[in-house]
């Protein structure tokens, strides 16, 4: 009994010196005894994919294919995304392409709503350049991004809504474009919220509601 | 009789026995132990082809997982974020580092980086982020404190026990929306929790989803 004891003990000790403990690290990925069902023969977004030549399952759109998409709702009109619309190119309708026709003003309504999504949208893709201000100012500045564009610079102020689409969605410059990131109604009302940033930067003391001049004064 | 069984084997059924006993003892404990994703899967840490690090971009640079993981708020898949992405960063910040070459490489030539995918569920299971993510779940329930680690390891078993655990009782994990991407966040306290929860859980008509269609279609 002893020399079963002493084996029993030994064999508890291997097992636990090889096998580890729950939750530690490792670098080689988990097992999985019967695959068969696990990793089935189908598409999953973002992997490889044998089926195809260039083994990408997230397939680019075939040529002269429209995707099935939800129309926007511009107003009451719905615009899909293949349309020449100002909403979708940031240009005026039937613009050549090379020319830069950039609509003045967004094409969407301009309410609370889309303020706010606006500076959702903003807090998330420009602000780590940009900063909270808009001013060029963002956290990146500190780790060698020096050339950052200053959003109340009198020269974009003055830029036409369009233009600033197109910056966001082709990029400008050492700015690249943000079309795969941020939807084209999200595009406008990050412009939205960029507008009235600048607004209340060039805002007077005297534009605040009287109540609350005091207050800004102290 | 005894000149052929010595006198020693009149213990021999019991020695046996408390032999069985505790070899029984320890394959179920062992089993226990050892045959659950909590042991097989937690803590797989693969390396990566580039040492990106949460902890710097998120923490230190206080970046939302939406810049990158663009997709988890709409789609079923949380998409790793084409290194065309990176480079809006990278061709200023660290521009010559020898850590980004592949990221220069594959933004210039559209080859993907082979970063190791983590978390897998079985092609069985039909996962979806947006369902949970616009319920007020957030990533750290599933994935553990992204924003801490600088490589990325698989901190939650994922078996179909943890997932029940929250369809079960949503109420208990539910977060304001506004925090679900604040992984640092923490209910006051857990009746404060247990009663928000439930609040929204009646509003957003959460449903306790056991049925196995749910997740294996
Ligand atoms: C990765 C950092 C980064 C992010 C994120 C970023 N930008 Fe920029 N942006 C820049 C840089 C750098 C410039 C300066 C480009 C130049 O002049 O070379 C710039 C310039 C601009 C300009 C001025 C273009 C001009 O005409 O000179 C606008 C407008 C702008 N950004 C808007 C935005 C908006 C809106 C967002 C959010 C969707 C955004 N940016 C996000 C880095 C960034
Ligand atoms: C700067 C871009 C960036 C940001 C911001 C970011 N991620 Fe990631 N994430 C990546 C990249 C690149 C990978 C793939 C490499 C890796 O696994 O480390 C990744 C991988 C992951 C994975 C593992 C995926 C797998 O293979 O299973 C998880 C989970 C994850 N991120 C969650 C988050 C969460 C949660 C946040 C927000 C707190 C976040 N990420 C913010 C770029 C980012
Ligand atoms: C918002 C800008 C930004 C984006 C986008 C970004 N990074 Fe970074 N990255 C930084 C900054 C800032 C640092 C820190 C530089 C330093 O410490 O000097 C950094 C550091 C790094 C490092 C070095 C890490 C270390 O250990 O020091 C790597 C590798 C890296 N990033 C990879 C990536 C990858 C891959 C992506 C795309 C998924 C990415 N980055 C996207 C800003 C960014
Ligand atoms: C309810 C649990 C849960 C939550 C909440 C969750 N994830 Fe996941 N995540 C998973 C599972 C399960 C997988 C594996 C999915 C698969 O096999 O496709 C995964 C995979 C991923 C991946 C790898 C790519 C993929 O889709 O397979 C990334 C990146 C990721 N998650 C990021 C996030 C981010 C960012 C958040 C928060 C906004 C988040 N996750 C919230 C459970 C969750
Ligand atoms: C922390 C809580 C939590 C965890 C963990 C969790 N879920 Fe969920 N899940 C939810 C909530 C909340 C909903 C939304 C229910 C609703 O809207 O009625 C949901 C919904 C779903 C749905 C959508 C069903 C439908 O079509 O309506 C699927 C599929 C699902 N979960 C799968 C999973 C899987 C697979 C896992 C494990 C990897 C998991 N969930 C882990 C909380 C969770
Ligand atoms: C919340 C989502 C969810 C629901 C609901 C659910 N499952 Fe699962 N199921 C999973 C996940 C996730 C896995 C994969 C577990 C793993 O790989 O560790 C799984 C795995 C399984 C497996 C394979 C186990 C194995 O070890 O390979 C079976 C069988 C199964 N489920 C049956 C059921 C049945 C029957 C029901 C209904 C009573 C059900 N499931 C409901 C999420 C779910």
């Amino acid at each position: 009994m002893r020399y079963f004891l002493a084996a029993f003990v030994l064999l508890c000790l291997a097992v636990v010196s090889i096998a580890g403990f729950r939750g530690s690290l490792s670098r080689r990925p988990p097992l999985e005894l019967f695959s068969d069902m696990d990793r089935q023969p189908k598409l999953r977004p973002q992997s490889a994919n044998e089926f195809f030549a260039d083994r990408f399952s997230s397939r680019p759109h075939p040529a002269n294919t429209v995707p099935r998409a939800e129309p926007l709702l511009v107003g009451a009109q719905p615009v899909y995304p293949f349309e020449d619309h100002p909403v979708n190119t940031g240009m005026v309708a039937g613009t050549p392409p090379g020319a830069t026709n950039f609509v003045e003003l967004n094409p969407l309504p301009l309410t609370a709503e889309l303020l706010a999504r606006g500076q959702h949208i903003f807090s998330i893709h420009c602000l780590p350049c940009h900063g909270a201000a808009g001013d060029g100012k963002g956290v990146t500045t500190k780790y060698g991004m020096t050339v950052i564009g200053n959003l109340h610079d009198p020269r974009i102020v003055r830029q036409p809504d369009g233009e600033i689409f197109h910056v966001i969605t082709h990029g400008r410059n050492l700015m690249q474009g943000y079309a795969a990131a941020i939807e084209p109604r999200d595009r406008w009302a990050v412009i939205a919220y960029v507008r009235a940033l600048q607004l209340s930067h060039l805002a007077s003391a005297d534009e605040v509601p009287a109540d609350q001049q005091a207050a800004l004064r102290k | 009789m005894s000149d052929i069984f010595p006198k020693w084997t009149n213990k021999l059924p019991a020695y046996l026995l408390a032999a069985g006993a505790m070899m029984g003892t320890a394959v179920v404990a062992g089993v226990w132990y050892y045959f659950t994703p909590k042991y097989t899967r937690v803590g797989y840490q693969p390396i990566q082809p580039v040492s990106f690090s949460h902890h710097i971009h998120v923490e230190q640079l206080g970046m939302d997982c939406r810049y990158c993981h663009t997709g988890v708020e709409k789609s079923s898949h949380s998409n790793i974020p084409a290194s065309t992405l990176c480079m809006n960063c990278h061709n200023q910040v660290l521009k010559e580092d020898p850590r980004l070459a592949l990221v220069r490489e594959s933004a210039a030539t559209g080859k993907p980086i082979p970063w190791v995918w983590i978390h897998k569920t079985p092609d069985f299971v039909f996962f979806n982020h947006a369902v949970h993510v616009n319920r007020g779940i957030s990533c750290v329930h599933c994935h553990g404190q992204i924003n801490l680690m600088d490589e990325v390891q698989h901190a939650k078993p994922l078996s179909m026990a943890f997932c029940l655990d929250c369809h079960r009782n949503p109420e208990a994990f539910i977060r304001p929306p506004d925090q679900v991407f604040n992984l640092n966040w923490q209910p006051e306290s857990q009746t404060k929790q247990l009663a928000d929860g439930a609040r929204l859980v009646r509003e957003w008509r959460v449903e306790k989803l056991e049925n196995c269609s749910a997740c294996h279609r």
